[in-house]
């Protein structure tokens, strides 16, 4: 992890600290909330867009599954969530190895093509075999560690960001060490990558089974805070939501995830003013970030940034 | 150390390759040269793995390696330069060097992720590798700019630094020199020979420029047209009529 990295974490860790403290109203609260929990689920994207080149198309079927799994583990068996959280993590992990081996074996767009197709069946599955089908299911037991139960919004915020801290660290590491590296090669030259002696398709799934427990660890998230599950949550709508914060935020490094993530969250409700043209505008916001920021807003401005000081120097 | 036999690859109605067979012996600096369209190129691919031969085989160290996958045939100790650059752009001079020492190195996902003491160690290990390389090829000062912010004969240079960093015991060069200017081409020589004599490493060169051939080879093959016309030692490749009319269609030697 280079030094600018480490202290963008720093900034972050003090703001997750402060805004909870400071900021009282529980709508905030709730925006903060639900923000972190879509930037876990967009940093793991990020990496896989950014390194892998693949595009998923279905990571609201492994944010469906973190967040069904952990729910039915923890209500029905009654164990702890945090143990709830890892095994539904298990599961996302295995739905995304058995998805990649194949499609991934295959050059070109077929991981994107299979991952839709694998969002709908999750989407399908849980409306017809889910607890309570379509209307969902309710009482799912809150967020708790060591049996401490985390209802407090500050203190569910502070254990998302929390989460969010340790996946953008264990990021971080991972992309500045050797498998990472490989995967941003990946990127650069498959052509090389392959004279290098990388092992391509492997590095590949790897990386496709890392987003989907990112996804699985958002969706459970999800699930122990609004403790009240439907599948419309986890419709393709929101995969298309999720690639669209990573789109917005930049493929090039995980903060256009989160960065992605926060905008896209934040952007419906500050448009709720607009009444009914909010469908508009923020279809029009997204088409000209598109055009005019194709590469993503984090990568622009630490290009400026860079330059700026540059020209200081 | 590497056995070419009968190789013959034929690209829609093209015979690239017809039934070209040579040895590279080990510890030496090989060269293998031709006119353009030659099918030089073609056979650099077909020996790193790049696309299999119609017919024939190649052979590394005993072991028949064509129809291995590309990345395999690396991992055996046979590393690459590309003509067509393939240096990995957006990351620094340093990484790319880093991403050669992928295969001597293990760390995996998980332990990575979480920055481990065994990965931490190895780090601190490729990173001074890699630097002692950067150090060797003359690049050291550029470890943290851009790859592809360097200028194309430092481009060329670092490609051979990341395929050191795989420790090969034999390196294919696809012309080096291209598109290098006079001192920059006599550096590279010397280059190869010190990575030849310093390193023991074995070198196949496919290149243009006769010049840097003819001073830095101890065994050239000449293919024309897909065909060997020619092998042995430079004076008397000079020598050969063939390879000289294939070159210029008269009698004047290639250089």
């Amino acid at each position: 992890m280079t030094r600018e990295h480490g202290i963008a974490l720093l900034i972050l860790a003090a703001l997750v600290l402060a805004i909870p403290s400071i900021v009282t109203d529980s709508y905030v609260m709730t925006l903060m909330i639900f923000s972190g929990i879509n930037a876990i689920a967009a940093i793991g994207l990020c990496i896989l867009m950014g390194s892998a080149g693949q595009v998923s198309l279905g990571q609201a079927g492994f944010y469906g599954i973190g967040a069904y799994a952990s729910s039915v583990l923890s209500q029905s068996f009654g164990l702890p969530v945090p143990a709830c959280m890892a095994g539904a993590a298990i599961v996302s992990a295995l739905a995304a190895v058995i998805l990649a081996v194949p499609s991934l074996r295959l050059k070109g767009h077929y991981l994107a093509v299979a991952t839709l197709g694998f969002g709908e069946i999750v989407y399908i599955v849980l409306n017809e075999f889910g607890p309570g089908g379509p209307s969902g299911f309710g009482d799912i037991p809150p967020l708790s560690f060591a049996g401490v139960a985390i209802t407090e919004p500050a203190h569910v915020a502070w254990t998302v960001w929390g989460f969010l801290l340790l996946v953008l660290v264990f990021s971080l590491n991972l992309l500045n060490a050797r498998p990472g590296r490989a995967l941003r090669a990946l990127h650069g030259s498959e052509t090389a990558c392959s004279a290098m002696g990388l092992d391509i398709v492997r590095l590949k799934i790897k990386v496709f089974v890392l987003s989907a427990v990112y996804a699985s660890i958002a969706g459970s998230l999800y699930a122990h805070y609004v403790t009240f599950i439907s599948p419309s949550s986890f419709s393709f709508f929101h995969s298309v939501l999720l690639l669209m914060m990573v789109v917005l935020g930049g493929i090039t490094t995980v903060w256009g995830g989160v960065i992605g993530a926060v905008i896209i969250t934040l952007l419906p409700e500050t448009l709720k003013s607009f009444e009914e043209l909010d469908v508009l505008a923020y279809g029009l916001i997204l088409t000209l970030s598109l055009l005019f920021l194709r590469r993503g807003i984090v990568p622009i401005v630490i290009d400026k940034f860079r330059t700026s000081e540059r020209g200081h120097a | 150390m590497l056995d070419i036999r009968n190789i013959t690859k034929v690209f829609g109605g093209l015979r690239a390759l017809d039934d070209v067979s040579f040895s590279v012996p080990a510890q030496s600096v090989s060269a293998l040269i031709g006119p353009n369209g030659a099918g030089k190129t073609t056979m650099m691919n077909i020996i790193s793995g790049m696309f299999p031969p119609d017919e024939g085989s190649v052979s590394f160290n005993q072991d028949v390696i064509s129809g291995l996958a590309p990345a395999a045939i690396a991992r055996r100790g046979l590393s690459r330069t590309f003509q067509h650059l393939e240096l990995f752009g957006e990351m620094t001079v340093l990484e790319n060097v880093l991403v050669g020492r992928y295969i001597k190195s293990r760390s995996g996902f998980v332990a990575s992720g979480l920055r481990l003491p065994s990965v931490r160690a190895e780090e601190k290990e490729n990173r001074e590798r890699s630097l002692d390389i950067l150090a060797s090829i003359g690049l050291a000062e550029k470890r943290e700019e851009r790859a592809a912010n360097l200028p194309l004969g430092e481009q060329r240079i670092l490609e051979i630094g990341r395929a050191l960093a795989t420790e090969p015991t034999l390196l294919l060069l696809d012309e080096p020199a291209a598109g290098l200017n006079i001192r920059e081409t006599r550096d590279l020589g010397e280059m190869i020979v010190r990575l030849n004599a310093d390193r023991g490493i074995t070198i196949l060169l496919v290149e243009h420029d006769m010049d840097l051939v003819m001073r830095i080879s101890t065994a050239i093959t000449v293919l024309n047209f897909g065909q060997k016309i020619a092998s042995g030692k430079p004076s008397d490749i000079q020598r050969n009529p063939d390879v000289i009319a294939a070159y210029l269609g008269d009698e004047e030697p290639p250089c």
